[in-house]
């Protein structure tokens, strides 16, 4: 990089059409000029309207400052005029790639303030659909990333399975996106007939197709030219900016809640935690493709335990939390998701904090583009997989 | 524009341009929140909407005649949505697409997010849901494609607008004067 403090000054020539004197900036080595490049709020690297401005000396990203709030809709105040069963219908849309396992969150924390106790069914009811939803989070975000690299075809790969899965899940649910299946005390409804079975076969052809995107994307001579060694980002960093889920296991570190402080039937089962290295591009994006075969194996063995019997307990007509507060966590797919709920004994939340993987792992947007190249500023961008919904809430 | 914003197109002129107008929206998707993921599976292989003649790769707003509103709506990204669609060339057309575009959703009492894309901007088509399926949004497509056929341009160019549809409510309408 050229020295910006010394400047030359190039007095005009005796040449005819020459009689302007300008400055060099530089030591004349390779002259630049430092500019700020702003990204969004409208660009399609950013899954929505995430805005960031970058810092430019030439080509070599000097600083990056994220800008949000663009998609600032507000949940925390609105969750205080919703009821506990309306709140479901808020918080799957916050991180609007996995609807089912925000809502999971809620209904684990007003259960637990209640003291309710939760039929068997309904918990691995609820394991299974959160598994499928992780793995319709993980497959976006295969298409998307590769789709920001230039490659168009992963897309139309992910959604194939993506229609799959969703039209499964739509079976018993009722909704694509945004479930709203949980409700304090279990599961709105049992699961159709023939839902295992066809959750079986779509297991099948899933983890058939696995191989798929692991050659055409993986195994791409130009992706890994994009990612490999592309923003690594040290694992005491990773842990003092609270960075959680595929970012930071590609780190090295297996902290997943389904492991380290089971929820649901977790415990009872094996639950793999797929690592990286050396926490670059390429590990993140390794992480998150084998987290989908981790999912389906989860995903078989739910359906070996499943048992019979009811899947939701009998609820007063208003349901009113105790007074007191509690703190659940649960292993969203892009990370931990934290709910802080407070209640007065009153039929709404008095106060319902929301702590979102999204938003602590752009933090260390800031620190792995510094120094990086302009055009390997969009393959760390989308490497640090986030949602804009839960960033801004 | 010529002559086409100062007189009235004969009618198999009309027929034969319009025709080649509805067949070939470039589309530009405004993705903002949730909605978008329903525009983009709208757009791959199960529902795929270029078989319309909808095709989502306009480089910008100004090469676009479709504007897609799809996701929440806020006050601080309200600018940037007026700036884009004023950056469209007309005759211009604009799908809102989702509850939240459309009124502010479920958001409706919230105090950061605008309450309906037509505040800022003229909407023709009202795709509702929370999100839409990909077949609610195919079906607006065609319900546009329906009034694009049958317009005077010299009336779009200036400013004219018809009423907007809303789909459930009066697309069978919309169909019957299409047909």
């Amino acid at each position: 990089m050229s020295d910006l403090e010394t400047t030359e000054r190039v007095l005009p020539s005796n040449a005819p059409g020459e009689d302007v004197a300008f400055e060099i900036l530089g030591d004349g080595d390779f002259p630049t000029a430092e500019m700020s490049l702003s990204i969004g709020p409208a660009h399609p690297a950013t899954h929505g309207v995430f805005r960031i401005v970058l810092d430019l000396d030439g080509e070599r990203v000097r600083g990056a400052r994220p800008v949000i709030g663009y998609m600032h809709r507000g949940f925390e105040k609105l969750a205080e005029y919703r009821d506990y069963r309306q709140i479901a219908a808020l918080t799957n849309r916050h991180d609007w790639l996995s609807g089912f396992c925000n809502e999971l969150g809620v209904a684990i924390a007003v259960e637990s303030m209640l003291e309710l106790e939760v039929p068997d069914r309904a918990q691995w009811i609820r394991m299974l659909m959160a598994e499928w939803n992780r793995i319709l989070n993980h497959l976006m975000f295969i298409g998307s990333y590769a789709l920001e690299l230039g490659a168009i075809t992963p897309m139309f790969y992910a959604f194939r399975e993506r229609e799959d899965i969703q039209h499964l899940m739509e079976s018993a649910t009722g909704g694509r996106l945004h479930f709203t299946y949980n409700q304090p005390g279990g599961v709105k409804i049992d699961l159709p007939k023939g839902f295992l079975k066809r959750s079986a076969e779509i297991s099948k052809v899933t983890r058939e197709r696995f191989d798929d995107y692991v050659d055409l994307v993986l195994g791409n001579e130009i992706f890994q030219g994009r990612t490999v060694g592309v923003g690594p980002l040290p694992q005491d960093v990773a842990l003092s900016l609270g960075i959680t889920g595929p970012t930071l296991h590609a780190t090295g570190i297996a902290e997943d809640s389904r492991v380290t402080e089971p929820y649901l039937k977790y415990g009872d089962i094996d639950v793999e935690v797929p690592l990286g290295e050396n926490g670059d591009a390429f590990d993140r994006f390794y992480v998150l493709l084998h987290r989908i075969r981790a999912s389906l194996d989860i995903i078989d063995q739910i359906h070996d335990h499943m048992p019979a019997g009811p899947v939701n307990s009998k609820l007063p007509k208003m349901v009113k939390a105790p007074e007191g507060a509690i703190y659940v966590r649960t292993e969203n797919p892009l990370g931990q998701l934290g709910y802080w709920l407070e209640s007065d004994g009153g039929r709404t939340p008095w106060r319902f904090k929301m702590r979102t993987p999204s938003f602590s792992n752009v933090q260390a947007i800031p620190y792995l583009m510094q120094g990086a190249l302009l055009p390997d500023a969009i393959s760390i961008l989308g490497s640090v997989f986030f949602v804009v919904g839960d960033i801004d809430r | 524009m010529g002559l086409m914003d100062q007189v009235e197109l004969p009618q198999p002129v009309k027929y034969v341009f319009n025709w080649g107008r509805k067949y070939s929206l470039w589309c530009f998707n405004f993705g903002l929140a949730c909605c978008a993921i329903e525009f983009i599976a709208a757009s791959t292989s199960r529902h795929d909407f270029i078989r319309h003649g909808v095709i989502p790769f306009a480089h910008g707003p100004r090469q676009a005649d479709l504007l897609v509103v799809s996701g929440t709506l806020t006050d601080k990204m309200a600018p940037a949505v007026k700036r884009l669609y004023e950056e469209m060339p007309e005759p211009k057309y604009v799908i809102s697409f989702g509850s939240c575009a459309n009124c502010g959703g479920p958001y409706w009492d919230s105090y950061s997010v605008t309450k309906g894309v037509d505040q800022i901007i003229p909407v023709d088509v009202y795709v509702p849901g929370c999100p839409p399926r990909p077949e609610a949004l195919l079906d607006g497509i065609i319900a546009l494609q329906h009034r694009i056929q049958n317009e005077s341009l010299k009336d779009r160019i200036a400013g004219r607008r018809q009423d907007p549809i809303t789909l459930g409510a009066d697309a069978p309408l919309a169909l019957e004067e299409g047909a």
